[in-house]
């Protein structure tokens, strides 16, 4: 078995480096997107207007509620139709991972913000600072450090979710193992290297967000 | 000699859903006056000093700060409140900045001060209270008595024309009230306007011109601090302090 694995890997291990940084540019985007909208999302849901806060829990809601495969198939079915230019399925299956991560992305801001202590922001407010000058000098930068961590770990767990895209063929690790299998009738070799690969990144990643993590909390003292 | 009239509450109520938590509040403080605030846990009184640079909202009424209504929506509320001080409990210094940038970030941002000016003030304050050594680490590197002292120095940066303090030193350790009431003391002697609210009953009786009682939401009695210590009238009163003294 292990040299079966060797031997395919030496023979077809770029296809797996193209999967895997397909896997890391996907979920790079993915999660840099889903920041933006998710941030959208997350003010929307501070902002206490009924209307945006009725909206944004019906956003949340669906997209929480829901399988991401159902989600995937759904955009690749509609948005073609939907919209007047002509979307690529890989185009229709990043826009659901980002309307998708988007949801958990805000609620990680949204929590993010709140937890910052509102003893703070009376602080800030009794001394006569103005209410953008709060949000942008003292709430956000406190926000920032519960914010970035759990982004890092969405990214990671990106990683891991974007191999559901090797349904629809769009180039990335599992895909890669999906090819190089259909090539070689090889299943279980082929799929235990996109494993090894998907564990080795994932380690390494867990590891130096956990030093980073440590970094910013050292950042105070 | 009659004081100028800084702050004017009138008829003040404040709820917090069905909850009544001020009663019909009117009250004034004057210029140059330490305010001591006493009342059971509870009765109001953090409201009622939250009101006054309305933290809080009040339900009805008005508060008057030189003769500004402060819930009149065409003012500009913040600069008001650059002219009131407040001091916390919990201290709530700005963990994220250095101790100097927690001086200097609101002269800086909202007064338009240079930045050399605003730390050479923010210097003369650090050495006023002892913390000049201080001046470059971060807040979690401090004791809470310093941390309270650095709160009480930010907001004098502001040239506050009153302070409000609420329980000032409830949160600290034993051996570090001393040092925060020391501080609060010096101002009291150098003539800022103060409202105090606070369970040093002692400090209360040392440094107050005057004493107010709340119980339920009311001010029960006020009056100089010899007579409410010595001498109280209303029955609440008399009950709280023959449990706190
Ligand atoms: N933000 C709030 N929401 C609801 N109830 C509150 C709020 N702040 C204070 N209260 C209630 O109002 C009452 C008076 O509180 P407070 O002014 O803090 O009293 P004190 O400072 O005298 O202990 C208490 O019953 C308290 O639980
Ligand atoms: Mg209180």
């Amino acid at each position: 078995m292990i040299d079966t694995v060797i031997m395919l890997w030496g023979k077809y291990y770029y296809v797996y480096i193209d999967g895997l940084l397909g896997t890391l540019w996907l979920a790079a985007l993915t999660v840099f997107a889903a920041t933006l909208l998710g941030t959208v999302i997350a003010i929307m849901k501070l902002s206490k207007i009924k209307i945006l806060d009725l909206f944004t829990s019906a956003y949340i809601g669906v997209l929480r509620g829901t399988p991401i495969l159902l989600q995937l198939y759904f955009f690749w079915l509609v948005l073609p139709k939907a919209v007047p230019i002509n979307l690529s399925d890989t185009a229709c299956i990043i826009i659901a991972l980002i309307v998708n991560a988007s949801s958990y992305v805000a609620e990680v801001i949204r929590a993010g913000i709140q937890a910052v202590d509102k003893g703070q922001v009376e602080a800030a407010r009794s001394l006569g600072l103005s209410s953008v000058n709060t949000m942008k000098k003292i709430i956000l930068p406190q926000a920032v450090k519960n914010i970035l961590p759990a982004l890092g770990n969405e990214y990671i767990s990106m990683i891991k979710q974007t191999s559901l895209a090797s349904v629809f063929f769009v180039q990335e690790l599992m895909t890669s193992y999906k090819t190089v299998q259909s090539a070689t009738f090889l299943a279980i070799p082929s799929l235990i290297i996109a494993g090894v690969i998907y564990l080795i990144v994932t380690t390494v990643l867990t590891k130096g967000l956990s030093v980073f993590e440590r970094r910013l909390q050292a950042n105070e003292s | 000699m009659k004081a100028k009239e800084l702050i004017r509450v009138e008829s003040l109520n404040k709820s917090f859903g069905d909850l009544k938590v001020l009663n019909n509040i009117t009250e004034s403080i004057y210029d140059g006056e330490v305010v001591s605030i006493i009342g059971p846990s509870g009765s109001g009184k953090s409201t009622f000093l939250r009101c006054l640079n309305l933290l809080e909202r009040p339900t009805s009424g008005k508060v008057y700060f030189e003769g500004v209504d402060l819930s009149d929506k065409k003012i500009n509320l913040d600069k008001h409140r650059q002219k009131i001080g407040m001091v916390f409990q919990l201290f709530n210094v700005f963990p994220h900045l250095k101790v100097i940038d927690n001086i200097t970030l609101t002269p800086i941002l909202e007064k338009k001060i240079q930045r050399e000016e605003a730390e050479k003030k923010a210097d003369e304050l650090l050495e006023r209270v002892g913390l000049i050594d201080k001046r470059d680490v971060y807040p979690t590197k401090l004791s809470g008595g310093q941390k309270q002292r650095l709160a009480i120095i930010r907001a004098l940066a502001m040239d506050p024309k009153v302070m409000l303090f609420d329980e000032p030193t409830s949160a600290l350790d034993p051996e570090m009230v001393k040092e925060v009431l020391e501080v609060i003391r010096g101002l009291a002697l150098s003539g800022m306007t103060i409202v105090i609210v606070t369970h040093e009953m002692g400090f209360a009786k040392e440094v107050s011109d005057r004493v107010i009682f709340m119980a339920d939401g009311m001010i029960q009695e006020k009056d100089t601090p010899d007579e409410i210590f010595n001498n109280p009238k209303n029955r609440r009163t008399i009950e709280f302090l023959s449990k706190v003294l």
